[in-house]
């Protein structure tokens, strides 16, 4: 591939500086986040086209469906054509989701909503949520947890973005559905200006570079890190992937548990006590909880490069069960218990999305860890399915028994814990990979040299 | 270009780039501390 998205074009000159990178990733994350937000045209999309609530959330879960497939499937041709291709791809499918959502609206035709957003903007959430991952462990081969924490930190803040700038666009745009084909326009005429940016600084590190005064050997919980290369295709025939896969698809169960039912469940869990909580407290837990999905992204995958990857999922699935447990047998005795511990399990939740890819880098090097990263993040994919179904399921069933306040949600609770305990056990049965699943040497080093220009990053 | 006016060039591009994606974070952070703050004023 040639021209302005070939990887030739994004080779940094020796005096770039690797903070740059960082912005590039944002630019793109905190765009594609705006996918949590779209909860803010459901009820417009419902009022204006006559649809039901069903309908209306089809868009949003056919994007995270096409999210998980596409990083799956395109995790392979994101490494090989560079982060610039990446990117430019996820920007036009991203904004051409918007456009052609505008013209579905505007013409009275759904379909397009869901063919537009769904489906082509789906493509560019999944191909940008890879996109910068494995460039930003190249720059960050001394904190790659940090580098990648910045990144999926943003994809849970640009919720926070989209949330309110959609809700004051629509008022702005008025009724009906003009309206709403307006704000779709904008979006995805904004969005593509925003992501551009990314296209524009994202570079890869020249041969032989690494961070001034950094040597391989300095990093901590050495034992797990490796020093060689292993493909994507291999990757999926070793345990360690699958016993990642559990891990990440039963710590997204587990926090997914509590933020799907979070407003109903603080207001039920002190409905009958001396401090009930009120409809506004209730939104402002959900906020609170939103910000601790975003800082533990942040703030976990930094401490990861500190203490090692595996410890920290010790943090996050055994401290996660115990914190489930007080939860369990206390919830209803103090709100601020409850919610502490609430943030705390979604703050190990978004920590869980961000560690994840420097746990593969440690693992499986970074020859093809992006397209390793994409195919694990079907797990993802699973978990959104698994969480929802159990605790809307149990809490539907507890309510048809009988049960109110705490009761409803104690087995869910419970059940969340036992997910945790499994997936800690699957933590512990992680092992360096076997030698024989690694590439050979020279021929990974010069295919990662043909593929990436980053020889020298390698370890 | 000279060696100083590059690294002018490379420090105004980072203010630029933080900027442009700093600024719309900040806005959704504010956004969401003032729904916080219902938690305890509900």
């Amino acid at each position: 591939m040639g021209g302005f998205l070939a990887r030739s074009r994004i080779i940094a000159p020796p005096d770039w500086s690797r903070w740059l990178v960082p912005p590039a990733a944002l630019a793109v994350h905190l765009s594609i986040g705006q996918v949590y937000a779209w909860s803010v045209f459901k009820s417009p999309l419902e009022t204006e086209m006559g649809l039901s609530g069903t309908a209306s959330a089809l868009p949003f879960q056919l994007g995270i469906v096409m999210l998980g497939l596409s990083a799956a499937f395109g995790g392979t041709l994101v490494e090989r054509n560079g982060p610039r291709w990446a990117m430019f791809v996820a920007t036009v499918c991203f904004s051409a989701g918007f456009l052609v959502s505008s013209l579905g609206v505007a013409l009275g035709q759904y379909w397009l909503v869901v063919l537009g957003y769904g489906v082509v903007g789906g493509i560019g959430l999944g191909i940008g949520y890879i996109s910068p991952v494995s460039t930003l462990m190249k720059w960050f081969p001394d904190r790659p947890g940090m580098a990648t924490g910045i990144a999926i930190m943003g994809f849970g803040g640009g919720a926070l973005i989209a949330s309110p700038w959609s809700a004051g666009m629509l008022e702005a745009f008025g009724d009906g559905r003009a309206a709403i084909a307006q704000s779709f326009l904008v979006h995805g005429l904004v969005y593509a200006v925003f992501m551009s940016l990314g296209t524009v600084l994202v570079r890869v590190p020249p041969e032989g570079w690494r961070p001034r005064g950094w040597e391989p050997t300095n990093s901590s919980a050495a034992s797990m890190i490796t020093t060689a290369n292993v493909s994507a295709r291999n990757a999926l025939r070793t345990p360690q992937f699958w016993l990642l896969w559990v891990v990440l698809c039963l710590n997204v169960t587990a926090g997914i548990a509590i933020l799907e039912k979070a407003a109903p469940m603080i207001r039920d869990f002190f409905a009958g006590t001396a401090t009930p909580v009120a409809a506004g407290a209730a939104a402002g837990f959900v906020a609170l909880l939103s910000l601790a999905n975003m800082t533990g992204r942040f703030v976990w995958s930094s401490t990861s490069d500190v203490v090692g990857r595996k410890n920290i999922y010790r943090l996050y699935l055994g401290v996660g069960a115990l914190l489930y447990l007080v939860i369990a047998l206390a919830g209803d005795t103090s709100v601020p218990v409850f919610v502490l511990s609430a943030m705390l399990i979604i703050s190990f939740y978004g920590g869980g999305f961000s560690t994840i890819p420097a746990y593969l880098k440690d693992l499986f090097g970074t020859y093809q860890v992006g397209a390793i990263h994409g195919r694990l993040l079907t797990a993802w994919s699973a978990a959104g399915i698994l969480g929802p179904l159990v605790v809307n399921a149990i809490a539907d069933a507890q309510e048809r028994a009988g049960a109110s306040g705490p009761q409803l949600y104690a087995l869910s609770l419970y059940i969340m814990i036992g997910l945790l305990l499994v997936g800690f056990t699957a933590n512990e049965l992680v092992r360096p990979v076997h030698p024989k699943y690694h590439e050979p040497a020279v021929e990974a080093d010069s295919e990662s040299t043909a593929d990436s220009g980053t020889r020298g990053v390698q370890r | 270009m000279t060696v100083h006016e590059a690294s002018g060039r490379r420090k105004a591009l980072l203010v630029f780039g933080w900027a442009w994606v700093g600024l719309p974070f900040a806005y959704g952070v504010y956004a969401l501390i003032q729904k916080v703050t219902l938690l305890f004023a509900g």
